[in-house]
Order: C-alpha cells, then structure tokens, then sequence
C-alpha cells in the first residue's frame, strides 16, 4: 500500500497478467470500492435497460416478460413496420427540419452573445445581462411551455403585439404555419445565456497581449474580433457542435409534448412523441413498436456523431476521440 | 476563473473611432432589449398572480402591472391539498437524491481521474459509453417496472442517481488538485475514502456547489419521469400537478378535500401564483453561484 512502490504499470512489465492484477488489487483495493456503487448503478440503470432494446426484435407482451416473449420472424419486422408507416415521411421529416432549424438558429447565437458580451467594458452591467439571460435555464419546462401557450392564445400577449403592427389576432399555436417559428424563438430565449457561458470562459483565456499587438498594427475591433477571438473560439464551438452532432434526433420531446396539439401534428410530430403516443397515448401499448422506432433513432444519433467527429479530426485539431 | 473576459486595457493614445462608438450604443441597446425579453415574462407571471381572476379570464394579453391587488390566489396555493403533496414530495426526492448523486459523481470523478489504475480504461468506457448511448425511453420504463419501482418515488430517485456528465465535471475539478496533497496523505496511512471526503472534497466545494445546483434544479423541474412512472396524484411531484394546472386545463384541483368554490374563484390566477411560489426559490439561488458556474462546463474537459 505503501506510495513508494505506486510507480507506472510500465515498470512492472515483466510481472505476468495474474501477478499484475493482483499487485493492482493491493494498491487501489479502495479505488475499485469506490467503483462499485457506480458500477452497480450503471448496471441497473444504463446497461440492463439497453439489454431491454431485444424487444425491439421481439413481439413484446408485458404478462410474458422480455424473456419469454417471442422473437419477430423476420427480426426486423418493427423497423420494416416503421418504414412503410403512413407517418414514417412526415416524422423524419419533421424531426429533421427542427432540429436543423434549431442548429442553424440556435447554435450560432450563443456564440454571438458571448462575442458581444465580450466587446462591453462595463464590468457590472455585463455581469448584469450575464445573470439576466441565465435566468430562463432555471424556469421548468412545464412553466415555460405553458407561458408559451398563454402568450400564444387568441387574446394573448402575442395576438396584442401583432394587432399593434397591424395585424389580425389567431390561435398561433392552432396553425401549422407557426409553430415551428415559436419552437425555435422560444428556445433561443431558454439557452442563449447558459450556452454562452461556456464560450465566455474559453474567451478569458485568449492570450490578451495578441489583442495588443494587433491594436498597434492598427487593428480596429472588427477586425480583432475576426482574427483573434474567432480563431481562438474554434476549439470550443468545434467540440460542442459534434456533440451537438450527435443529438440531431433527439429534438427536445419534452418540449414538444408540451406544447403540440392535434391541430399541428404534420409540423410538429416528431419521432420520440410518436414512440411516446405509441407506448403511453391511450389504446393498448406497443412497447416492441416503440422500442425498435427509439432504437432507429439512437442509432441515426451515433451514425451522426461518429461522422462528425470524424470529420472534424481530418479538417481541424478538434475531435472528441 | 471569472466568466466575465478580462477587461481589455484600452490605450489612451488610441481614440474610439465613431464607427466604434456607433457600435458600443447599439451593443448596449440591444443588451437592455435582451434583458427586457427575458425579465418580462416573470414580471407577467409575477403581476398576473395578484390580478383578480376576472380580469385575467377576460384579459389575457399585455400585463404591466398588477389589476385589482388581491393575494387570494397565494392562500388557494398554500393550502390545496394537491399542491402541498406536490411541494412534500419534490422535498423528500430532493433530500434523498441530492446526497445519492453527489457521492456518486464524486467516486465516479475520483476513480476517473487517477491514475495507475489497471482496469480503469474499461471502467472509463463503461462510463462513457452511457453518454452516447442508451435504451431509451421504453426499456427505460420496462425496466423500473420489473425492478418494482413503478408508483414509487424511488422511481424519481434511482434512475437519475448519476449524471455521466456531471461526474466528468467532478473529474475535471479532482484532476486539479495538486498529487503532493493526495500523496502526502497516503504517507500518513490514509486510505482512499479518507482522502476522498476529508481532501479531495474540501478542495473542489465550489464545483460541488455547482452539482449540488445541477442536480437540484434537474430534481425540481422534472416532470416527464414522473409522468410516466407514478399512477397516483398525491405521490406527483409539483411539477406534475402544475403540469395538470397550467396545460391539461383540467379540474385536478377539483379534487376530494379541496374547497371547489375557492378552485373556481381563482381558476386562472392560480396559475401564476403557483409559477411564482415554483420558480421563485430557484431563481434566488443561482445568481449566488453564478461565478462557479465556468466550473461546471467542460472546458477542454472531454477528451478523456
């Protein structure tokens, strides 16, 4: 136990396999204690659920168990039912679109924040707008949603707005047209501030004598803006948009379930609040159904991941791994 | 470690250009319009909830200021009986689950971040692997019902126990604190859960702090696990019952017990008093730890 003999396992090369988990065993016993309960918990809670995706190739009857269920012949029976689904089109379609919109809108504008954030000197008013625009982060989904459908009403905030203008009130939540525009306004409002935080905190580590140099090559702000503090994002926005990467299908479904009505399912169905309704809308559940539909979706996820990441390490210094 | 980039030193010798000036006035504008967006919809909800219930129901657009002062709907909302089940139950989940997950992520954080650990490379992707991918939402649920957590607040409390990402948070932070500590405690003949509690945490309180805050508000705004996993209304949590207030517009608070005069009368501004009596306390908290929260993203912190 003694720190002395806690050299790296290199030098321990000529020990045999047997011999060098046990003198590994000796050294960190408390270590791998420490493990167990995490171990366990993943186990449980991560791992056994995913041994639970066979169900997806099974015709899954919750008296039978996972177990004894019967296996789909073909064994991909679910997923041919998925792909000749009426709604299959219009669920990808619409999972895609939104979460491309959200990426396109939503991605870019916390950088922006933090790039103008960056260009103001008064040190309280900034900290200021900093905490204002953390606020939304910690306003529950439930709450958020459901000021979102009150402002959205015949009578409601936004009909009062457009009549200003010079517009005519309507039930903006009842018609497709707009929905999609709400979703992602409203989640700009929700994530600009926190997303921003992070780029915050990568730009207080650019080198601030760059600045300087480049203010005595007559510089102005644009400009170092553009060939300072972008460059030195890069990293960062590279790291985070491959993450972001590999959660293009899962659109927020908590959201949408919050906020979609029957009214405006062609817009705004998307595929884990089909799987939702499938499981948990009424009628009799189709576990199997919705798991293999959620597997698809996983599946596309880490395909997109993967891609990006792979990607990113060929063109930049950036990957995940 | 501020999340406010360092003031750039302006040189005297250098005048602002105008186009320059233009940019700072338009800059600090359209921050005031960004506050405004974000602070007008709390100060909606904060003035609706003391407007009498009749001029909400026939005046749900623009609120500036509170009509007709009448805090009635904050007696409804302190004593319905769902209400309070709702309050008494987030409590108990987040008295349970806070200590669960904070010892969790940092076994989970310490183990990750040392070294010369055999095994630890399967640990690391048995870890990691979660991150990326998962059963999903099914099995998730098939999965409490066989362990027999269904209708039960464990079902709220287990299956979030740890968030991968906060543990590489806490991995991160533990990575920081210097090795001669952690050494010099072995010399002394501590073992590894003693340096665990007694230096390990003592020395990353602000990144716990910011768990702890994770966690906390996670707990405290959920509403989709419970949804699916609880059968009862007096074992939902808050979220939930306003869930069933605010968008199921449904007659929840009708129930058994509860005066339904008092319901009706305060139909719409109850709403807002219970947004405010919900998200008021979380919004006290945070600002307080805001200069922690660069703590808590990861900074060059992925790659394992």
């Amino acid at each position: 136990m003694s720190v002395k003999n806690a050299g790296p396992i290199a030098h321990y090369r000529h020990l045999n396999f047997g011999q060098r988990v046990v003198r590994d065993w000796k050294l960190n016993k408390w270590k791998y204690l420490l493990i167990i309960p995490v171990l366990v918990y993943l186990a449980l809670f991560c791992y056994k659920p995913m041994y639970g995706l066979v169900i997806a190739f099974k015709n899954y009857k919750p008296t039978r168990g996972i177990e004894r269920s019967a296996w789909m012949d073909p064994w991909y029976a679910w997923f041919e039912k998925f792909f000749t689904d009426p709604y299959f089109g219009r669920l990808i379609g619409n999972t895609f679109t939104i979460s491309i919109l959200t990426i396109v809108f939503g991605f870019p504008a916390p950088i922006l924040l933090a790039l103008l954030l960056n260009e103001i000197n008064h040190n309280k008013f900034k900290r200021t707008v900093q905490t204002i625009t953390y606020m939304p982060y910690f306003i529950s989904m439930v709450v958020t949603c459901a000021l979102i459908r009150v402002y959205c009403q015949q009578d409601g905030l936004l009909s009062d707005i457009v009549v200003f203008f010079g517009g005519e009130r309507q039930n903006w939540l009842m018609n497709s047209g707009n929905y999609r525009t709400i979703y992602i306004i409203s989640e700009i409002w929700q994530t600009i501030g926190w997303n921003s935080i992070i780029y915050l905190a990568a730009l207080s580590s650019i080198d601030q004598e760059q600045y300087e140099a480049a203010r005595i090559d007559g510089a102005n702000r644009f400009q170092q803006c553009l060939h300072i503090t972008l460059p030195g994002l890069m990293p960062t926005i590279t790291i985070l948009f491959i993450l972001r990467m590999g959660n293009i299908l899962n659109v927020g479904y908590e959201k949408t379930l919050l906020l979609y009505n029957s009214n405006i399912y062609d817009v705004s169905d998307i595929i884990s609040t089909y799987t939702y309704r499938l499981s948990f809308g009424g009628g009799t559940p189709q576990y199997s159904y919705s798991t293999a539909i959620g597997l698809f979706n996983t599946l596309v996820n880490v395909v997109f991941l993967l891609a990006t990441n792979f990607i990113s390490s060929k063109v930049s210094d950036s990957s995940l791994f | 470690m501020s999340t406010v980039a360092k003031h750039i030193p302006e040189t005297n010798k250098i005048k602002k250009t105008t186009g320059s000036k233009i940019f700072d006035v338009c800059n600090i504008i359209f921050m005031i319009l960004l506050c405004f967006v974000t602070l007008y919809p709390m100060w909606y909800v904060l003035c609706a909830s003391f407007t009498e219930n009749s001029y909400l129901v026939a005046h749900p657009g623009a609120i500036l200021w509170p009509h007709g002062f009448t805090a009635g709907s904050y007696g409804l909302a302190f004593s319905h009986p769902l209400l309070l089940s709702g309050y008494k139950n987030i409590l108990i989940v987040l008295l349970v689950s806070l200590p669960i997950n904070i010892i969790l992520t940092l076994f989970c954080g310490y183990v990750t971040a040392s070294k010369n650990l055999m095994f630890k490379p399967i640990i690391q992707f048995l870890v990691m692997f979660t991150m990326f991918f998962s059963g999903g939402m099914i099995p998730a649920y098939l999965n409490v019902r066989d362990l027999g957590l269904y209708n039960s607040l464990w079902a709220l409390i287990l299956p979030g126990a740890m968030s991968v990402y906060n543990s590489i948070i806490c991995r991160t932070a533990i990575q920081g604190v210097p090795e001669s500590l952690t050494e010099s405690a072995y010399l002394d003949g501590a073992n590894d859960i003693i340096v665990v509690f007694r230096i390990i945490l003592p020395l990353i309180m602000p990144t716990i702090a910011v768990l702890l805050l994770y966690y906390g508000v996670g707990h405290w705004n959920a509403w989709f696990n419970a949804s699916l996993y609880l059968a009862d209304n007096e074992k939902l949590p808050i979220q939930n019952v306003m869930r069933s207030i605010l968008i199921a517009n449904s007659n929840v608070l009708n129930s058994a017990g509860s005066d339904n005069d008092m319901v009706n009368q305060y139909a719409e501004a109850i709403k807002y008093s219970t947004i405010i009596l919900t998200t008021v306390p979380v919004l006290c908290i945070y600002p307080f730890l805001q200069k922690y929260f660069v703590k808590g993203v990861m900074v060059g912190a992925v790659k394992g």
